[in-house]
């Protein structure tokens, strides 16, 4: 059965909420980041990590077991969001959460994976995940490793030339071990998407470059599971457009642009908790 | 003077089938360009090994990231132009950021891409390499440095970057050469004056240092293909010996080999060192011959250049 059940999907809203808490407060005690983007990404990153993923944060099955499946956070600046889910699955204390974007941290502003071990590779530039993730898949199928690489990419991201570059790659190469993730949050730094530089209709461009496309709520617990779990059986390399919204869970910053990359300040982180309870 | 002048990119071609065949990790990449890199050789051989990313040199830099990533060990060509200019930003944000295993093996660096003209002249890849953190940067000056330097970048984890010439070159060492990353080579010992090169004009430097001496001048001639990390220490040895440096590389007078020297031996050892290479401008077509006259980088110039130095 490709459902989730009433109590996972309740244990994975419980989980969320925690891990809105933990970017907030990680955002603010850094004075810096990204909460928008970190916010519109929990649920996805949550149910990947916690119920579609095989991967090995501790014991015997270190994180570089070969067999796991691949993640490759695109857009890096969610990085607050990817620390606090790799927390709750046991990569590391979530007492160090407290120490991201902090001199000496290995939790960098964004994900460094000579720092962090879990973090497959580094990130930050965008444009560049869906590349990488064709570089693993083929790597992986080159080995006979029936593994997946998961790639997160930010929808004002895809703008990047070198994305529909990578999305050539992966069709012409009939890598349907990637499964991508747009987060459709519709904004970017200086506002909507559709007015900085129109991305119009995403999935078509998907579809006319070779992939198999699904559009869905991006913060719907069982919607997204079984989406992930059809995508896992596709002939072709596979896209998930998740309509989001940015700053998701917080009034004040949902849906706005200036969300993006600025800190709450004591007050602010106050109110932000209290709504999240 | 007639030598017998080969093929380095079908030495790399050559050394590539060679290192593939014993080890299954190595995997090729191109971007439209095999027959003049000469990939394609591996590519016959291993065509489950070798994959064209078209013309798309970011995506063919950061799949090589992603390939390295599941323990691959990707052999990446295309032009110098191409490799280390549209590319930079994959190679600095992800193959060295991550310190990861892939190898940039460019070939068409410098002026001597000819009738290509100036967009295709890479006057400036050794310095946009040299300056990213974890990249080995290495400047072959015949088939048996090639091929040394291909296999030396299959057994060392970490980023390198080869630049590969396009011209056919002359052999400048003998067979017993061994390919050292800390070591430069003293081609040969001299003291009126230190000369400092590799790639293609190593050739020139050598042939001019014979002029030279004819005028009973006795250059030494430092062969530097380790561009990074540089042996400082031979370059400070010589510098002491001889208090005059020259420079002569194919490649742009600023960033390149001539701006390494500078800075070693600015911070060690400072004597007055001329560069000679293209002097801040663009190439244009023309014989590799013609260019290379042109931009005073063959022994005639750079003999004419020294003994005006001299004066």
């Amino acid at each position: 059965m490709n459902n989730i059940s009433i109590s996972e999907t309740e244990e994975i809203k419980s989980v969320s909420k925690k891990i809105r808490r933990e970017i907030l407060m990680m955002i603010h005690n850094a004075k810096s980041g990204h909460p928008g983007g970190s916010l519109s990404s929990v649920e996805i990153l949550n149910v990947l990590f916690t119920k579609c993923m095989k991967h090995y944060p501790e014991g015997e099955k270190n994180p570089q077991y070969k067999f796991r499946d691949r993640f490759v956070l695109s857009k890096g600046h969610a990085s607050a969001a990817l620390y606090a889910v790799m927390a709750h699955c046991g990569y590391f204390s979530e007492n160090e959460l407290m120490t991201f974007r902090k001199f000496g941290s290995r939790l960098q502003g964004h994900p460094c994976s000579n720092q962090l071990k879990g973090i497959e590779v580094s990130t930050g530039s965008l444009g560049q995940g869906l590349s990488i993730a064709c570089g693993m898949a083929i790597g992986l199928k080159l080995d006979k490793i029936n593994s997946k690489v998961y790639v997160y990419m930010g929808d004002g991201e895809i703008e990047e030339g070198s994305v529909w570059e990578a999305a050539m790659n992966a069709a012409h190469n009939k890598l349907n071990n990637i499964i991508a993730f747009v987060d459709r949050n519709k904004l970017q730094i200086d506002g909507s998407t559709e007015t900085v530089k129109a991305l119009g209709d995403i999935s078509a461009k998907f579809k006319a470059f070779g992939w198999n496309c699904a559009e869905i709520d991006g913060h719907n617990i069982s919607e997204i599971y079984e989406t992930i779990l059809s995508a896992q059986n596709s002939d072709k390399p596979f896209v998930i457009i998740a309509n989001t919204i940015k700053g998701k869970g917080i009034s004040f910053m949902e849906n706005n642009p200036g969300w993006h990359g600025k800190a709450p300040n004591d007050e602010q982180l106050k109110q932000a908790l209290e709504e999240l309870n | 003077m007639t030598r017998e002048c080969k093929s380095v990119r079908n030495a790399y071609g050559r050394t590539l089938v060679e290192l593939g065949k014993n080890n299954k990790n190595i995997v090729v990449m191109d971007a439209d360009l095999s027959c003049s890199t000469q990939t394609q050789m591996f590519a016959k051989e291993y065509p489950e090994r070798f994959f064209n990313a078209g013309i798309a040199e970011q995506d063919m830099m950061t799949t090589a990231a992603g390939l390295a990533c599941t323990g691959k060990i990707p052999f990446v060509s295309t032009f110098a132009m191409f490799a280390t200019g549209r590319a930079w930003e994959q190679i600095r944000n992800t193959i060295c950021y991550s310190n990861l295993n892939v190898k940039i093996a460019a070939t068409h660096g410098g002026i001597t891409v000819g009738e290509d003209g100036a967009s295709h002249q890479a006057l400036e890849d050794i310095a946009l390499m040299r300056n990213i953190p974890n990249m080995i940067v290495i400047v072959p000056a015949d088939e048996k440095e090639t091929e040394e330097a291909a296999k030396f970048a299959a057994n060392y984890y970490g980023p390198v970057y080869i630049r590969i010439a396009r011209t056919n070159l002359p052999d400048v060492y003998d067979n017993s050469y061994k390919f050292n990353i800390e070591k430069a080579i003293i081609m040969q010992e001299g003291n009126d004056i230190t000369i400092i090169s590799n790639g293609e004009t190593l050739v020139e430097c050598l042939d001019c240092a014979k002029m030279l001496k004819e005028k009973g001048i006795n250059a030494e001639v430092i062969s530097i293909p380790v561009v990074k990390p540089i042996d400082k220490d031979t370059i400070i040895n010589s510098a002491k010996k001889t208090k005059r440096v020259i420079t002569v590389e194919n490649h742009s007078v600023i960033g390149g080999l001539g701006s390494a020297v500078c800075e070693v031996l600015s911070e060690n050892y400072p004597v007055q060192v001329t560069r000679i290479g293209t002097n801040d401008v663009f190439g244009q077509s023309g014989t590799a011959k013609e260019l290379m006259a042109y931009y005073g980088l063959n022994a005639e110039k750079i003999f004419e250049k020294i003994i005006g130095l001299l004066k």
